[in-house]
């Protein structure tokens, strides 16, 4: 009961005090919160969008989920994802004359891999050297965006166009879009996304690997007493998770854009950790608050137009708030308190 | 009010106590750490606070020292009463507390560890560290206490960081003084010096309160001693009208069955533990090695004990021979199982042996304590191939079986889905006997088995492990218990600095013996 | 050229000594401050409005002082009070920020992107870059001979020692937060106001991050934390100078690979690979006074 509970009384909390926010700009409250959740899901194309935005953040929240189990931090899905999607546009545009199944497979391989790479480093560094992997991730985040920029700019620029953008990958690497969406880029990767979470449910709660890690992730000292190598799980969290992460590439590169761009994501890196803690690192508590912050990207985008001064930045107000009051420890056991006295 | 100046004079108006406790309770959650805690101690004396673990005589000294507030009672010092806020007021009132585990921070100076708090200032702003150094240097040789000031804390040997803290208290001119577990960590050496010490202050008028666990130390240091059983003190006596068997009685509320039968060993043949020149590098307190050149032998069908005093070397010990590849845990030397040299593998594929392990710290290395008991059972045994298939666990047979040990092992609540942490401390070792021996040992790795367990359960375990050993278990049991020791050995080895430095047989062993051998002599 | 360079480089490693000596005060305190980078930013906007309504740099940085104490007071209110994750509070934290600054800024100059732009005289020539150094000095000072540094340190390393010196942990820590708070606050400003004509959007960049890669290579101690800020600073105005400048051929320098070097050091570093750097024992646990 509480597991449901708090998550929601902490949504309720983080929207009350953002959206009271707006009173500063001189905005109903109410009125804002209409526009938020018209934007997000009025009409087909603006929950396709939703869906969209949510379909990243699925992946990332299982890839901190993931190693949350196992008692690491993933700050470093951003720069995971950001290699993922690099990898499959940079395989879709050497390779452009590619047969339809097997190249949108391939590209799809190649961003996982390179996720699973990137996040393979920070637990390898975590279990043989001891270096954190909090403060690991960030830096490779930033080293990841970097690379980025140099692949994009120097290997693999788009000589047509002045954005900062890889060359279009080949025909034979776009996946299906749904129709129904009004336009909206929801494509494959949405199931994929979703057939994710339901692996790593099975990966967590019914094979022996998934109680391992969760082993570890409880006591470090416990696991390694009944013969599990603490060292070798961690590496091994942390490259499902990058995987996870490198996912994201497929539905932007193969579902949306047809290549590569720098900048594409919104952090959906670190709404992820959001998502995760939101969804209580459960698969399918991941896959309801990714949807949340999903919707919550849509409906801000159309706050600039439809209002004179709140913008579409009150969504990063908005996550920053809730994120703040789910995880507010003490305000929980204060209220369990209260409720005993 | 000040109690130091004239003992003499102390003694004509003892009729302020120095600590009073009345009616002191404390509740942590569903727990009741302290219901209606009674004490009274008389200024210029060693005042024994006993009890098992767990009886809530560490609470009671924390409120004392303002650590926590009470729920309700009243603490009065030199005859006031005292509402802390904090350890400050209390350290104002002139008490000082030594805890169990130190307060000291590893990488800063002994000096600055004792400053700490009490900094006095130059300018007004500037930690005037020459004054303080000479203060202490007077304070050290009056005590023969000596300390290198200028040395990291994590370099000195544990004896030195306790004179540390007691420097620490003196340095605050404290009169009351609370001394948690003092002697847990020491040799009997340390511990006479510790004593002595401790004598002295007392006779310059200091009032000392001395919570222990350990009755020799109670019946041969102390003027007074009160006892407390569960959150409550049953009794209190002068020192010298009491005897050991009368406390102990107080203490765990029934007759205790000080001597376990257990019947001879019969030896097999065959080899359950061979253990050769194991090393382990790297600097302790006193020795450059954590282990030096280790080697001894169990055979199936004996248990052998190793006794000594906590930070000998006994935990390494266990980790060498359980993680032997692990080069954080093993520098050279060989140990076999059943005659199989295991020195190259996993952990895993030891236990797969027949290898069963009671872990040195229960909560830490035994158990996952925010799931539920059916998972702690798996604990260990995931990959066995009753629990699992193909990678994927199969939780009807480990639901069956888990049910079943903790029928058998009469593991209280029978709550497979609780959570491990909210057993009690002696079913939670049961939970692992059970698991443990779920695996029809042939070796048997028993360390602190009964390490605050109530004695129900110690009598529970020691049976349990009696009778692995009759089914053909070979068992090392390591244990800073001397009961556990005595009672269960067919033989005795004694670590020292990372040595074995003394064998004993069950017949020849005696405790005088082995703590002249512990102390390193 | 090479003068060029080295004032470039003090003048660039300014921000960063700011926001990691802050970040020094929080983390020896047993708190992780992933929020330096939000707490900059909030610094830099409030330090561009402040200039921008007083006309004076000085009452500016002020105000951006000021904005990041009020960050870090939301932080500590998490993460002291209620004992939020460091981690996820401190992410929060930047969130926050970046969401705030181009909000306000909208309300007040109905844009999103920047501020408008703040006269040359009312700006800073050089004296964020002296204050910086001084700074350095005091910290320095400050953790070895006073009685609060001590207190600061203990209650990073051992804060239950601390506490039963009679000292609140929980205070020590408010102090070290808030401290933290105003110097990220500083190092935002002297980008907004020093180093730059205005605020814009987002325009810490990462600096806080770097400032916090610095703390850790300089292991948490003033002096070496401020040389490794003039160390990534220098890597930063040379990346600057060669940017667009062709080496060979007409194929431009890649400058990324000097750009990510510092994040590069300083997972070597943390590694080990390259000298040990030891964090505070109870870096980023709560604690909980009885």
């Amino acid at each position: 009961m509480r597991k449901v509970l708090q998550p929601i009384l902490a949504v309720a909390l983080g929207l009350a005090l953002g959206l009271g926010v707006t009173r500063i700009a001189g905005e109903s409250p109410w009125h804002v919160l209409q526009i938020l959740w018209r934007s997000a899901f009025g009409s087909n194309y603006d929950f396709g969008m939703t869906l969209f935005y949510s379909t990243p953040l699925i992946l990332t929240g299982l890839a901190v989920a993931v190693p949350f189990q196992a008692g690491l931090f993933n700050i470093g899905a951003e720069g995971q994802l950001t290699l993922g999607a690099l990898a499959a546009a940079a395989v879709g545009a050497l390779w452009p004359v590619m047969p339809w199944p097997l190249a949108p497979v391939l590209a799809t391989l190649a961003a996982i891999l390179a996720g699973t790479v990137w996040g393979a480093i920070p637990g390898w560094l975590r279990a043989r050297r001891g270096s954190h992997e909090v403060i690991n991730t960030i830096m490779l985040n930033f080293i990841a965006a970097g690379l980025a920029s140099y692949v994009t700019l120097y290997l693999l620029k788009n000589p047509d166009s002045q954005n900062p953008e890889t060359r279009p990958i080949g025909a034979g690497y776009l996946i299906h879009q749904f129709g129904v969406f009004g336009g909206a880029p929801v494509s494959l990767a949405l199931p994929l996304a979703v057939m994710a979470a339901v692996l790593v449910w099975i990966l967590l709660w019914r094979t022996v690997l998934g109680y391992e890690m969760r082993a570890v992730g409880q006591s470090e000292p416990a696991a390694r007493a009944a013969g599990i190598n603490p060292g070798r799980i961690r590496i091994i969290a942390m490259s499902v998770a990058g995987g996870l992460a490198g996912l994201v590439g497929v539905g932007e590169v193969l579902g949306n854009a047809g290549k590569f761009r720098l900048g594409f994501s919104p952090e959906y890196g670190f709404i992820g950790i959001a998502v995760a803690l939101l969804g209580r690192n459960q698969p399918v508590g991941v896959v309801a608050s990714a949807l949340l912050f999903g919707a919550l990207h849509k409906g801000a985008a159309d706050l600039d137009l439809e209002t004179e001064h709140v913008t579409r930045e009150l969504s990063l107000i908005l996550q920053a708030l809730i994120i703040l009051s789910v995880s507010a420890e003490g305000l929980w056991s204060w209220m369990k308190k209260r409720r005993e006295a | 009010m000040d109690s130091n100046s004239d003992t003499a004079a102390v003694m004509a108006t003892s009729t302020t106590a120095a600590v009073e406790l009345r009616g002191l309770t404390k509740h942590f959650g569903s727990v009741q750490a302290n219901a209606g805690v009674n004490l009274r101690v008389e200024p210029g004396t060693i005042h024994g606070v006993i009890g098992e673990n767990g009886a809530g005589k560490s609470t009671a000294m924390k409120m004392l020292y303002g650590i926590f507030p009470p729920d309700a009672g009243e603490i009065l010092v030199n005859g006031k009463p005292c509402a802390w806020n904090s350890p400050a007021d209390a350290i104002a009132a002139g008490i000082g507390m030594v805890h169990q585990h130190f307060m000291l921070a590893g990488p800063y100076s002994a000096l600055d560890n004792i400053l700490l708090g009490a900094e006095p200032l130059r300018w007004g702003m500037i930690v005037d560290r020459k004054k303080a150094r000479a203060e202490l240097q007077a304070l050290a040789s009056r005590y023969g206490l000596a300390v290198n000031w200028d040395e990291p804390i994590e370099t000195l040997p544990v004896g030195v960081q306790q004179r540390i803290e007691i420097l620490k208290l003196l340095y605050r001119d404290a009169q009351i003084l609370i001394l948690d577990e003092p002697t847990a960590v020491l040799t009997p050496q340390e511990t006479n010096d510790l004593f002595r010490n401790l004598k002295k202050l007392r006779d310059e008028g200091k009032t000392i309160l001395l919570i222990t666990h350990k009755l020799r130390e109670v019946m041969s240091f102390t003027d007074r001693v009160t006892v407390f059983r569960a959150g409550k003190v049953t009794g209190e006596v002068p020192t010298a009208q009491t005897n050991p068997q009368e406390l102990a009685n107080l203490m765990v509320g029934r007759k205790v069955v000080l001597n376990i039968d257990v019947p001879p060993a019969r030896l097999r043949e065959e080899q359950a533990i061979e253990v050769t020149d194991l090393c382990l590098a790297g600097t302790v307190a006193g020795s450059r090695h954590k282990l030096t050149e280790i080697s001894f032998s169990v055979k199936r069908g004996e248990i052998v004990g190793i006794a000594g005093v906590e930070g000998n070397g006994q935990t390494e010990l266990l980790q060498a021979i359980l993680h032997p590849r692990d080069p954080r845990c093993r520098t050279s030397g060989t140990v076999k199982f059943l005659g199989e040299d295991v020195t190259s593998y996993e952990t895993l594929r030891i236990r797969d042996l027949g290898v069963a392990v009671i872990p040195e710290d229960r909560q830490q290395e035994g158990l996952l304590l925010e799931r539920p008991v059916s998972e702690n059972f798996l604990l260990g045994l995931q990959r066995s191939p009753a629990f699992s298939h193909a990678g994927f666990l199969n939780s009807t047979n480990l639901q069956k079986a888990a049910a079943q040990a903790v029928e058998e092992y009469d593991v209280r609540p029978r709550d497979l889905t609780l959570p491990a942490g909210k057993l009690s401390g002696g079913n939670q070792q049961k939970l692992i006997v059970a698991r443990e021996f779920q695996r029809k040992p042939r070796v048997l790795i028993a360390a602190q088995p009964t390490r605050g367990v109530d004695v129900g359960a110690i009598e529970f375990i020691h049976n349990r492990i009696v009778r692995a050993r009759d089914e053909g278990a070979g068992v090392l049991l390591v244990s800073f218990e001397l009961d556990d020791i005595l009672t269960l050995s067919d033989r005795v080895l004694v670590m020292y600095e990372g040595r074995i430095v003394a064998e004993f047989s069950r017949s020849e062993v005696s405790e005088r013996e082995l703590g002249l051998k512990m102390a390193g002599s | 050229m090479t003068a060029q360079l080295v004032a470039s480089t003090l003048r660039v490693s300014t921000p960063l000594i700011f926001a990691a000596l802050g970040g020094m005060f929080c983390e020896r305190s047993g708190v992780i401050n992933i929020a330096l980078e939000g707490m900059m930013l909030m610094g830099a906007f409030g330090a561009a409005v402040g200039t921008l309504v007083s006309h004076s740099p000085w009452l500016g940085s002020v105000c951006g002082m000021g904005a990041g104490v009020a960050l870090a007071a939301i932080y500590g209110l998490f993460v002291i009070r209620l004992r939020a994750n460091q981690i996820v509070a401190g992410m929060a934290i930047n969130m926050l920020a970046m969401g705030l600054t181009p909000f306000i800024c909208k309300i007040l100059y109905d844009v999103t992107g920047s501020t408008p732009s703040i006269p040359i005289a009312e700006r800073f020539q050089s004296a964020p870059l002296y204050l910086s150094w001084g700074l350095v000095v005091i910290c320095f000072l400050w953790m070895r001979y006073t009685p609060t540094g001590l207190w600061v340190s203990f209650a990073g390393e051992h804060p239950e020692a601390l506490a039963a010196a009679g000292i609140r942990v929980n205070r020590v820590r408010w102090v070290a937060v808030l401290v933290s708070g105003a110097l990220a606050g500083m190092g935002g400003a002297s980008l907004s106001i020093f180093l730059s004509s205005s605020f814009s959007r987002d325009m810490t960049a990462g600096r806080g991050f770097m400032a916090l890669a610095a703390l850790i290579f300089g292991k948490w101690k003033p002096l070496p934390t401020a040389l490794a800020c003039l160390l990534f600073g220098f890597a930063d105005a040379v990346q600057i100078r060669l940017q667009g400048v062709a080496l060979w051929g007409d194929q431009p320098i890649p400058v990324q690979f000097i750009q990510i070097l510092p994040y590069l050091v300083t997972i070597l570093v943390l590694a080990g690979f390259v000298g040990r750097s030891r964090a505070p024992k109870a870096l980023g646990t709560a604690f909980q006074e009885g």
